[in-house]
């Protein structure tokens, strides 16, 4: 598949031809922050080679074609000089910001670009963390082909509190410009307020539903950490007197900000469990919103049986691999999980295909709108993308409803299975955002990813099925969430296609 | 029903049966509300009556109920044979059965002497309330399981039926011309693959089967709508041969649950659920250590594996009130096992004081539960899946675990298997043979669990289509041995199957492979 990659100078000829051609002739250059199935993906791909640490100064690799990676650079340096700032100007500083430490230079100097690479900076591709690229985004300057994780505000969708807020808006909007009937199609997120922020509109809202219950989450914190269940206000001027404030960090000074959100109290129940879906979404670019939807995924069952008699155990309302590890007879073995395909089957065993097809609509909507509803907050960049992992819940109705959106989804991995499927996805991850530049960018299809949106919905079929009679297929969209993933059989007919495309 | 292939006797069964079931008085009400209609004319009353039947679905449901006996009661040879023959007509194999059931029964005896726990007693009032309470997840905390072991394993069944010796068959030690190859040595006549392509004709590689042609990347116009199309005028039918012969090509998912419940003519009605929460109650009233037996395993194989583990609370419901169910006794009358005894304390060997133990006369052994999880992704309530497999375990399954010379008993099935093997991959079959792995030995065990746990659910339901389309187990064997030339890909487990659970035989497979020499199909086979 990647013959080009493995053989430095094979590309050479190639290369010149691709407009992103700036590595066709060497090794991809990676870092990774995390140590799970990302880096074996990254160590494993053909040609990609791990960027050595802080402080080693890379060997000059990039002396195949010299003038053809500094030409495809200069122009953008240039243009970036007055952005990155100061801290740019002086060759080979060893400030502490990874990534920063790139010079720029003067248009003269092409073929001097790669031995004044400094080794920290030096990297086509970083999967790093979010707290890093909070700090140094700022201050980083990016070639045109480099790919970082994460966008720089993601925190916009991933914090419960700020989703809420940005669904709310666009609902707002959508319910003034295309009126009520229109602002429907966002009631997939439960009544939720912000607190303390919004602690008397909540109120007020829960006195007028006596009895039911509500969930209280922490807006910031992820795995399920410090959630509770409550039925009544008192419960929860309790926890405003701090008896519930987490211990881990008493300095601090301004009070945490939660969600406390109206709880789902008619799961859908399998084997008289409750479950939710993790959702894999890759998006690669908020303006146009390009946004592509993996195939395979799992259900995480809550290990205990599902009843509303017993609110204060916790195990049983939260699905979180991460909470559910902390039970008394947690079997490590069993993980708890099912596939989405799994999943998928078994709904349709029991609603019907037709059921099941609405029902994973439901979930398209979810993730097209959430990610509008941030569109134009979030700071677009070429260069950043990013992989959510929706948490979806089933009502008993099969409608499905948005839990979080989580913009660091776990990657390690609980068993083999579990291996097999976070593998396949970044690989394809990787084959989608196509470092290699073996695919003609017109793809609909990569591996497991499906292209849902691309500035609108993606049909399945537009002109490559002749066989489809009277237009019955026409609006079926590009979404194959829970179906049959043979991953590895596409790949292969995607780059025989490719090839062939480039070379005609 | 003028047909004279039946006996006379054999129809008058069927009308003692008819005039005993539900439908006989169901019919009698129906028959007196057409009377009573106002436009029935005196003259015309049998006709009235009957039209009036007709039009009402009455008709349909009294042929399901016809069909059904005609199922599941085999037709008589001799005008009345002892009972005996019913069971198993081969003395030495009924031999063979009782001892092997008085191993059982010696097994779990010296079980219950071991850990001092009696068969059954009854429970103290307080636990019946909190087993009533905890009904739907009697997963959380069952038993103390540590002690349980299961009574046997298919591998221990296994040993037996190689065991097994026709004494007229061949007199002397000798290994002679009369020696079978396989490891199974008694001489039972199997069908061989011409007689099978025949009987499955419908699954020849020309027809399209639902599973296999309407997978995702096939554009459904082509196969799918139509089948589906098909499938609702089936159901709609409601006629139990109709969605037999429907079932050839496969059930479309969300079509199973109905179809199935139609071929195998169950309508879960009123009495039937008295009937279960009857069961229940008696669950709940009495502790059997059988109970301990299914709990043990359930927990070592649904529990244990990822596609069914959500469903073990579905199991205790289904298989605890099973091992009370006395309707499972009936069957025993063509089953070749008989039921176990007990008697009450004290009364040993005294037959008024004999009872079945456990009272439905089936004693679970490793891998029981499996005959039921696979179900579990088709019926939502448990009532229906617990007829539904109720039907299943005495139409199919018990052969799979008693020996008797029924083409469609493990014996017949184990030695199809191997007959298949030889005949059509006779190189393969004569190196596994000599390196000492023999393939039964590695199939034995699916054929046993009918391949469920072995293959994917939705595989295994595919298969199960199979069994209940054609009224016959002999896919099951079918399935390996050069069988699968004739059927489509896709649900042939063996493939994979081969190379997941048996490295050394595929391994081995591969070395006998020579260039050329028609190794076509072994490749298809092993691969």
């Amino acid at each position: 598949m990647s013959k080009g990659t493995k053989v430095p100078g094979y590309m050479q000829g190639k290369g010149s031809r691709n407009p992103r051609g700036i590595i066709g002739d060497r090794e991809i250059r990676y870092k990774c922050s995390l140590q799970n199935t990302i880096l074996d993906v990254l160590r494993g791909r053909p040609g990609w080679q791990e960027v050595p640490g802080q402080n080693n100064i890379q060997p000059n690799v990039n002396q195949a074609n010299p003038k053809q990676a500094g030409q495809q650079s200069t122009g953008q340096q240039q243009a970036n000089t007055g952005k990155s700032g100061s801290g740019s100007t002086t060759q080979g500083t060893t400030s502490g910001y990874k990534g920063s430490v790139r010079n720029p230079q003067g248009p003269g100097t092409q073929s001097a670009v790669p031995t004044r690479l400094q080794g920290d900076g030096d990297w086509d591709f970083y999967w790093c963390d979010r707290e890093w690229l909070a700090q140094n985004y700022d201050t980083m300057f990016l070639y045109e082909h480099q790919k970082i994780l994460h966008f720089r505000n993601h925190y916009e969708l991933t914090r419960k509190n700020l989703m809420v807020k940005n669904l709310k808006r666009l609902k707002k909007q959508t319910e003034r410009e295309l009126g009520k009937a229109e602002g429907q199609s966002f009631e997939f997120f439960p009544t939720t307020y912000e607190l303390p922020s919004e602690y008397h509109i909540f109120v007020e809202e829960f006195k007028k539903n006596p009895g039911i219950i509500w969930i209280m989450k922490p807006a910031a914190r992820a795995q399920g950490r410090g959630i509770f269940l409550f039925r009544r206000l008192k419960d929860i001027t309790d926890w405003k007197k701090g008896e519930y404030q987490p211990l881990s960090d008493p300095n601090r000074e301004v009070p945490e900000t939660y969600v406390v959100q109206r709880y789902i109290e008619n799961p859908y129940l399998i084997g008289g469990r409750k479950f939710d879906v993790r959702v894999y979404v890759l998006v690669v670019s908020y303006n146009p919103l390009k946004v592509w939807l993996y195939r395979s995924g799992f259900a995480r069952f809550s290990n205990t049986r599902f009843s509303l008699d017993s609110i204060e155990d916790t195990y049983v309302h939260l699905t979180n691999v991460a909470i559910q590890k902390n039970a008394p007879d947690y079997d490590p073995d069993k993980g708890c999980k099912w596939s989405t395909q799994q999943l998928r089957k078994y709904l349709s065993a029991k609603h019907g295909v037709e059921a099941v097809k609405k029902a994973f609509k439901g979930i398209d909507n979810i993730i097209i709108k959430s990610l509008q509803s941030v569109q134009k907050i979030i700071i677009n960049d070429k260069h950043c993308f990013e992989m959510y992992g929706y948490d979806v819940l089933f009502d008993s109705d099969l409608k499905p409803w948005l839990i979080e959106i989580n913009a660091s989804p776990s990657l390690t991995a609980s068993g083999k299975e579990d291996y097999d499927l976070k593998f396949g996805l970044l690989n394809d991850l990787l084959n989608v955002l196509d470092l290699e530049n073996r695919l003609t960018g017109k793809e609909k299809r990569v591996g497991g990813w499906d292209l849902l949106w691309e500035d609108g919905p993606i049909l399945a079929d537009d002109g490559n099925m002749e066989c489809a009679p009277n237009g019955t297929t026409a609006s079926i969209p590009n979404s194959f969430l829970g179906c049959h993933n043979e991953r590895k059989r596409q790949l292969r007919e995607l780059y025989t296609a490719a090839q062939s495309i480039k070379k005609s | 029903m003028g047909d004279s292939n039946y006996s006379k006797a054999y129809i008058q069964a069927l009308i003692d049966e008819l005039k005993t079931s539900k439908i006989y008085t169901d019919l009698q009400c129906a028959a007196q509300v057409d009377l009573a209609k106002p436009t029935l004319r005196l003259s015309e009353l049998k006709k009235g009556v009957l039209n009036g039947l007709v039009n009402s679905g009455w008709d349909r449901k009294l042929r399901n109920a016809i069909y059904r006996f005609l199922q599941t009661n085999p037709k008589l040879q001799a005008p009345t044979p002892p009972p005996e023959h019913l069971k198993e007509p081969l003395v030495y194999l009924r031999k063979a059965q009782q001892s092997w059931e008085k191993r059982i029964l010696k097994s779990l005896n010296s079980m219950c002497t071991e850990l001092n726990i009696p068969l059954a007693r009854k429970r103290p009032e307080k636990d019946q309330k909190e087993w009533a309470q905890k009904w739907t997840e009697l997963g959380i905390d069952g038993p103390d399981l540590s002690q349980i072991r299961p009574v046997y394993a298919p591998k221990d069944f296994l040993e037996v039926i190689i065991g097994l010796q026709n004494p007229n068959y061949h007199g002397s030690d000798t290994p002679g011309f009369y020696h079978l190859w396989g490891i199974v040595q008694v001489p039972l006549k199997v069908k061989d693959i011409d007689e099978l392509r025949l009987q499955y004709s419908d699954m020849s590689i020309n027809q399209c089967q639902s599973g296999i042609d309407d997978a995702q990347d096939i554009p459904s116009e082509l196969f799918e709508q139509e089948r589906v199309k098909l499938g609702k005028k089936v159901i709609s039918a409601n006629h139990g041969p109709l969605a037999q012969e429907f079932s050839k090509k496969g059930c479309p998912t969300s079509m199973r649950a109905t179809l199935w419940c139609q071929i195998l003519a169950i309508e879960v009605d009123e009495i039937d659920i008295l009937y279960y929460e009857q069961l229940k109650t008696n669950v709940l009233q009495h502790e059997l250590l059988v109970d301990s037996l299914l709990y043990k395993d359930v927990k070592l194989t649904a529990t244990n594996d990822d596609q069914y583990f959500v469903f073990e609370d579905f199991l205790y419901q289904v298989l605890l009130p099973f091992s009370r169910d006395t309707h499972v006794l009936k069957h025993f009358d063509y089953n070749s096992a008989s039921p176990p005894k007990s008697y009450i304390r004290g009364r040993l060997g005294m037959e008024e004081f004999a009872v079945n133990y456990p009272p439905n006369g089936v004693i679970p052994f490793h891998g029981f539960a499996m005959y039921v999880a696979p179900m579990c992704f088709l019926f939502k309530e448990t009532i229906t899946l617990y007829y539904v497999f109720r039907e299943m375990y005495i139409r199919y399954f018990f052969r799979l675990h008693s020996i008797s010379s029924h083409p469609q008993g493990i014996v017949g099935l184990s030695l199809l298997f191997e007959s298949l093997l030889q005949t059509h991959e006779p190189d393969l079959f004569f190196h596994l043979k000599s390196v000492g792995c023999h393939p039964l030995k590695v199939a034995f065990k699916w054929l046993v669990r009918a391949f469920s746990g072995y293959l994917s659910s939705d595989q295994v339901l595919l298969l199960w289509d199979r069994i209940l389309a054609y009224n016959s187990m002999e896919i099951l064997a079918g399935r390996f041995g050069g069988f699968n030339n004739i059927t489509s890909h896709s649900i042939d487990p063996v493939k994979s199957l081969l190379q997941m659970k048996a490295p050394c035989f595929v391994h081995g497979a591969q070395r006998t492979k020579r260039p050329g020499a028609g190794s076509s199909q072994r490749e298809a086979f092993c691969q």
